[in-house]
């Protein structure tokens, strides 16, 4: 009974020339527009070459100000103004400064390409359910399918360098902000939506005057976790050779400096924290207004 | 008569998904429930015909459910009809373009809502100037024009509070300022003061009537309390299941209701304060007695009457010319409620 103990698989011959001839398709496939590709994402690159520059030339005392200052303008609180200048002090002493400078630059590039790039498309779902069919499950695989399986063919297009690991990042940290401006355009209020058609108000004064106003706190928090998302990518992006706080931690698995990985992890945890609680107080000011006394 | 300003003939209105299929059996009679039963449709509105005449309060009125909302909403197709014609100022609103659609909201027709219907994100005066401002006017060029609907509702010193910052009764004068501020001739009110306490009611009452006696707006005012329709209403329909089943002036409905539900509907009104002498009065000659106000009420006229020496007075007009005459027997028979011919629990609760 051999039928039932093993699984009917497909010939292994069979199989094999699947798995080439799906290889072999990619292969001249990146052949063929690879060069194009890298060309397309030229000025990318570029963007985030000369910031990571711009980074690592400013003094650092003059970065320790500018922490400083859009801390206090996000929060308006001493205490995260203070919390954050001693995190980047700290790290600094520690010598992460360089590193950090880096994962700096391509968390701050790609959490713009996410909000260029998601923006748009979640506002796109909101408007018609058919799209919002097609993309709510390639966000669910973009969020679930490992990383590094998506690394294979970005690699296999561009090789390693900036850009790809800046593509990886894309990925994986793109799904909320998306999802959370879907989200809260829908949620909305009828009546205000209404209101705005019984004046007559065209598309765009809808969606700009509205919707958008309107959804602004949840697409706030599709941001911040987006921010999110991108740093925890850090370590999987330096594998492809993307400069910042996750090389030292590669390093440190393969050598086991338990010092090192632990230093820069936190690095990462410290920028992680600093993002989150000047963005989240930031995004709570900017719906002050709601908080009102009087509520039917 | 003049032409009336908005004229709906032969609407309806079916809820589902192929309500062109079913309409036939709709107009041959289907009833609500049957067309949910046997379709799985939703009647709307039932071949509605009504003429809605200009710079005057007309009352649409009806339980909940009844279709008032989604008749109110034809008038400036937010919603589509299934069937039917919508005309403003000789204009056929369902043969706009969007265009067209988009102007007409803009400066003909402009809405009051239940739920206020404000923007949070907006002040009060920005929220005053929205019509304006979506008709392209410059942000502080419009709050200036709506200034003064800010102030004329009784909101001079909140411009700069936010909605969640006022009153429910406050949060309706900011959507009446809004309403008025860009000079529609037609103002649509969708239960605009039923979600407010009675006292706080009848201040916007006030308020409204007070902007109408200067502005004379076709005003179409849903609500499904009687007394508020008495109070504000120069004609009532009633609808009932989507169908509108009398409508005219109120005094006449008052004193020939058509049916039960509207029987039921008037039963607990005070009908010594919302009848007048003219609709008890007998046309005719001049008799021995005191001069009554055809407009009065009869509980302001029962005590001239009866104090009279023959128990009768003179209905005159407001230029004191007689009109008829009132007897205490015809004051009486005006606060007798009419009989009750089915039960309470009727059926179409
Ligand atoms: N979009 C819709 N889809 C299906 N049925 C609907 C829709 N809108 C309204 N209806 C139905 O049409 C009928 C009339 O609704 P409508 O909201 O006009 O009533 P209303 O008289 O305004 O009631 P209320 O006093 O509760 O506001 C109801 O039976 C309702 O269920
Ligand atoms: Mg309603």
């Amino acid at each position: 009974m051999d039928f039932l103990t093993e699984f009917p698989e497909m010939g292994r011959q069979d199989l094999r020339d699947l798995k080439k001839s799906i290889d072999a398709g990619f292969r001249e496939f990146s052949r063929e527009f690879g060069q194009a590709l890298e060309t397309f994402f030229e000025p990318l690159l570029r963007f985030l070459v000369w910031l990571e520059t711009l980074l690592l030339a400013t003094p650092w005392p003059i970065i320790l100000i500018v922490v400083g200052t859009l801390a206090w303008l996000g929060s308006r609180s001493l205490k995260i103004v203070i919390g954050s200048v001693l995190s980047f002090v700290a790290i600094g002493y520690f010598g992460m400064w360089e590193d950090t400078m880096s994962t700096l630059a391509i968390v701050s590039v790609a959490t713009l390409v996410c909000f260029v790039l998601g923006i748009p498309l979640g506002i796109l779902m909101a408007r018609s359910d058919r799209a919002q069919t097609i993309v709510t499950p390639v966000l669910d695989i973009m969020q679930t399918i490992p990383a590094f399986v998506y690394l294979i063919p970005v690699v296999m297009l561009l090789g390693i360098g900036k850009v790809p690991g800046l593509i990886a990042v894309c990925i994986y940290a793109i799904p909320p902000i998306v999802r959370l401006t879907n989200l809260g355009i829908r949620l909305v209020e009828k009546e205000a939506l209404e209101a705005a058609d019984a004046f007559g108000a065209s598309y765009r004064q809808r969606l700009f005057g509205v919707q958008i106003p309107l959804a602004l706190p949840n697409i706030f928090a599709g941001v911040n976790q987006t921010i999110m998302m991108s740093l925890s990518m850090v370590v999987i992006a330096s594998m492809i050779g993307v400069a910042g706080l996750g090389v030292p931690v590669l390093r440190s698995i393969s050598n086991q400096y338990l010092a090192l990985g632990l230093m820069n992890g936190l690095a990462i945890v410290a920028l992680a924290i600093i993002f989150d609680r000047v963005s989240q107080s930031y995004g709570e000011r900017l719906q002050k207004h709601r908080s009102g006394g009087h509520h039917d | 008569m003049t032409e009336p300003k908005i004229r709906i003939q032969n609407l309806y209105k079916i809820f589902g998904a192929k309500p062109q299929s079913v309409l036939k059996e709709v107009e041959q009679g289907m009833s609500k429930q049957e067309l949910l039963e046997k379709h799985n449709h939703v009647l709307g509105l039932k071949d509605i015909n009504i003429d809605i005449p200009a710079q005057g309060v007309s009352v649409i009125m009806g339980l909940s459910g009844s279709g008032k909302s989604t008749l109110i909403r034809h008038i400036n197709r937010l919603i589509e009809p299934t069937a039917g014609k919508m005309i403003v100022d000789n204009e056929d609103v369902l043969a706009m373009n969007k265009q067209q659609l988009m102007e007409f909201r803009r400066h003909k027709a402009s809405m009051v809502f239940q739920k206020f219907g404000l923007h949070v994100h907006r002040t009060v005066s920005e929220n005053a100037a929205y019509g304006l401002i979506i008709q392209g006017t410059p942000v502080n060029e419009a709050k200036q024009q709506s200034q003064k609907w800010v102030e004329r509702v009784g909101l001079a010193g909140f411009e700069d509070h936010y909605p969640s910052q006022l009153s429910g009764g406050m949060q309706q004068r900011v959507g009446l300022a809004r309403a008025l501020a860009t000079d529609a001739e037609i103002l649509l009110m969708d239960e605009a003061f039923s979600a407010l306490d009675p006292l706080i009611r009848t201040d916007m009452q006030d308020v409204m009537l007070g902007l109408q006696e200067e502005l004379h707006k076709t005003i179409v005012f849903i609500t499904h309390d009687l007394d508020e329709a008495l109070r504000i209403g120069d004609t009532i329909a009633i609808l009932r299941d989507g169908a509108v089943i009398q409508q005219g002036d109120p005094q006449e409905i008052i004193m020939n209701p058509a049916d039960d539900y509207i029987v039921d509907f008037i039963q607990d009104i005070n009908r010594g304060r919302v009848l007048k002498v003219k609709t008890m009065m007998s046309r005719g000659h001049s008799v021995t007695g005191p001069n009554i106000p055809a407009t009065m009420s009869l509980e302001e006229a029962l005590p001239l009457v009866s104090a009279s020496d023959y128990k009768v007075g003179n209905v005159v007009d407001e230029s004191n010319d007689v009109l008829g005459s009132i007897t205490l027997d015809q004051v009486i028979a005006g606060l007798v409620r009419p009989e009750v011919t089915t039960n309470p629990e009727s059926r179409y609760r």
